[in-house]
């Protein structure tokens, strides 16, 4: 798989408040959600024309604080590919396995740019910034996630393990 | 090797010695979600085409983010809520009037307890680790998989091993340790990990204590923060009519980090804006004279009737600050009506401030005290992150039930020693 968009960069810390502040959480509609992406991080984020298919880029713990699976819902719904941060907070790295949000944990994230240009191939676990020239790798993720991605999230998943359960049972 | 308690309880369940870093798939004791997080979740499992949850008895459902409800939409999501609980036979589905705040609510009722695996969708769900549960903050998604097959995933968790000793001074209590704790290491520093306390400092942390630790154990990372079961563990259980036995980590057990705490040093802590990391001695603190616009005292950290009480032991015979309002929650429904009944209500109502039914309100800038522009709070609740309580120009710090009275008299951050 390959995606290819320009960078959105924010800080350490980026908390699932700026992400998508209470005050919006009366629905779990996607779509809505999405209008008010990144909100208190950097207002008028989620009405921007210009979001499709491009890339978050943060420091460290990214989606830290509250469980809310709204987080990751309101960036994928506003049409963001992937997020690539130093680290993730452990429930939004959860959260976005389980709901199918790209995300790459990235120890030189701090050198990409705002609009820069990225590139980045998930089967070589590689990243080129076209518009600096650099390349950076990444780990995959561990054996028992990709199962979850490639099953298309954790709701699939569990189907199949029903599927599996209910089999060996007959 | 011997083992944390967190690699007991999980090896208890999975059947063998799990090791650190194992992934591991397993049933729950309990599966919780709020008014926030349950209509996500109800969705992706009506989606699925299953009719019929699992095991109805594995699911708590507490609406009290925005109960009582504060619009239109959020009525909406509660009535959804009550629909599937419902159709599934779901007995604890907590209603207003009957309800508390989820993490004051489930406890004190006796539905979580000891070696219990317990997942919520709501990340202060690490609560229970007062209790000696495992217990973890997930996603609505992970909610949904419950409701499934009654089972969730885990990555077994490497171990920070708290050891602490001494006791509390005059003033000092939990919120105060735990504010310390993070701000030691930081807003990841526990991230992916969890936190065990132990040493003969322990038997000195009442109940209620142990419940605000164990809560914020989140805002340093922490998957969860858990104490051992002792004689006082069990005596709360056996109040409850649960019987339970001790658990302690064995002595070889392995951990990734230790760190050392003399409860005889602290003194209260103060978290400043925008992190619950920032935190200050009261000390230090009360030279700046911070005014302050808004007191909170509650939520699921703090709303517990040994945070009424304290604040009750400040506020008695005494009237707020002409320049603050200050409001108090009782979390649940039985800490109301102990409140009532210990008179805490009169104390509180003479002194001038306003006391609500429970409800996370405005913690997470809710409803029932949201901050304007440029306002600055005192609260007792978890998270003092831009924008939290309101206006994204709002500030909020963080305290004990104690301090927070002591500076609704002031009207300004102020040391209870020196009222």
């Amino acid at each position: 798989m390959e995606i290819k968009g320009k960078a959105f960069v924010f800080g350490d810390d980026v908390n699932t408040d700026e992400i998508i502040p209470a005050r919006y959480l009366n629905t779990s509609e996607p779509k809505e959600l999405a209008k008010y992406c990144m909100e208190d991080a950097r207002p008028g984020f989620g009405k921007r024309d210009d979001l499709k298919s491009n890339i978050i880029v943060a420091g460290e713990n990214f989606g830290c604080g509250s469980s809310r699976e709204h987080a990751p819902i309101a960036i994928k719904a506003a049409g963001i590919s992937c997020v690539i941060a130093k680290s993730f907070a452990r429930i939004f790295l959860r959260n976005s396995i389980n709901i199918g949000l790209p995300i790459i944990e990235l120890e030189e994230a701090n050198k990409i740019n705002e609009e820069d240009k990225l590139r980045i191939n998930f089967d070589r676990g590689e990243i080129v910034n076209e518009t600096t020239k650099e390349k950076f790798k990444f780990q995959s993720y561990p054996d028992f996630m990709k199962s979850i991605i490639s099953e298309g999230g954790w709701i699939n998943y569990a189907k199949k393990l029903i599927k599996e359960e209910n089999h060996e049972k007959k | 090797m011997g083992m944390t308690i967190t690699e007991k309880i999980l090896s208890e369940k999975t059947g063998h010695k799990v090791r650190v870093g194992e992934y591991i798939l397993i049933e729950v004791d309990i599966a919780l979600a709020n008014d926030i997080t349950a209509p996500l979740a109800i969705d992706e499992f009506y989606k699925t085409g299953i009719k019929k949850v699992y095991n109805p008895e594995q699911i708590v459902l507490v609406p009290d983010h925005f109960v009582p409800n504060k619009d239109i939409l959020s009525a909406m999501q509660v009535k959804k809520i009550r629909k599937f609980a419902k159709e599934q036979n779901i007995e604890k589905f907590f209603e207003l009037g009957r309800m508390g705040i989820e993490h004051v609510l489930l406890p004190e009722q006796g539905i979580v307890k000891s070696r219990d695996i317990v997942v919520g969708a709501d990340s202060h769900t690490c609560t229970y680790g007062a209790l000696g549960a495992f217990s973890t903050g997930v996603g609505s998604t992970d909610i949904a998989g419950v409701y499934m097959m009654g089972k969730a995933w885990f990555k077994v968790p490497e171990v920070i091993d708290v050891y602490i000793k001494g006791n509390f001074r005059k003033y000092v209590s939990g919120k105060d340790f735990i504010l310390k704790l993070i701000s030691i290491l930081g807003v990841s520093g526990a991230n992916y990990k969890v936190l065990e306390f132990r040493g003969p400092g322990i038997e000195n942390i009442s109940m209620d204590s142990r419940f605000t630790i164990s809560n914020m154990a989140i805002e340093a990372g922490g998957k969860a923060g858990i104490f051992p079961v002792d004689d006082l563990t069990i005596e709360y259980e056996r109040e409850r009519g649960i019987k339970v036995e001790k658990l302690t980590a064995d002595e070889d057990a392995s951990y990734m980090r230790r760190i050392e705490f003399d409860l005889n040093e602290l003194e209260p802590q103060v978290a400043f804006p925008f992190l619950p990391s920032n935190s200050k001695g009261i000390s230090e603190t009360e030279k700046e004279k911070i005014k302050i616009d808004q007191i909170v005292i509650g939520s699921c950290t703090n709303g517990r009737m040994e945070d009424l009480r304290a604040a009750a032991m400040i506020l008695k015979g005494k009237k707020i600050s002409r320049n603050v309002r200050c409001i108090i929650i009782p979390g649940s429904q039985q800490v109301y009506k102990n409140a009532i009944r210990e008179g805490l209500f009169d104390i509180f109502v003479n002194a001038e401030c306003a006391v609500s039914t429970p409800t996370c309100g405005p913690c997470l800038g809710g409803h029932m005290g949201v901050l304007a522009e440029g306002e600055v709070a005192l609260s007792t609740t978890n998270r003092n992150f831009v924008g939290r309580m309101g206006h994204v120009k709002s500030k909020v710090y963080l305290s004990s039930p104690v301090v927070a009275a002591a500076s609704a008299i002031k009207g300004y951050i102020a040391n209870p020693e020196n009222l």
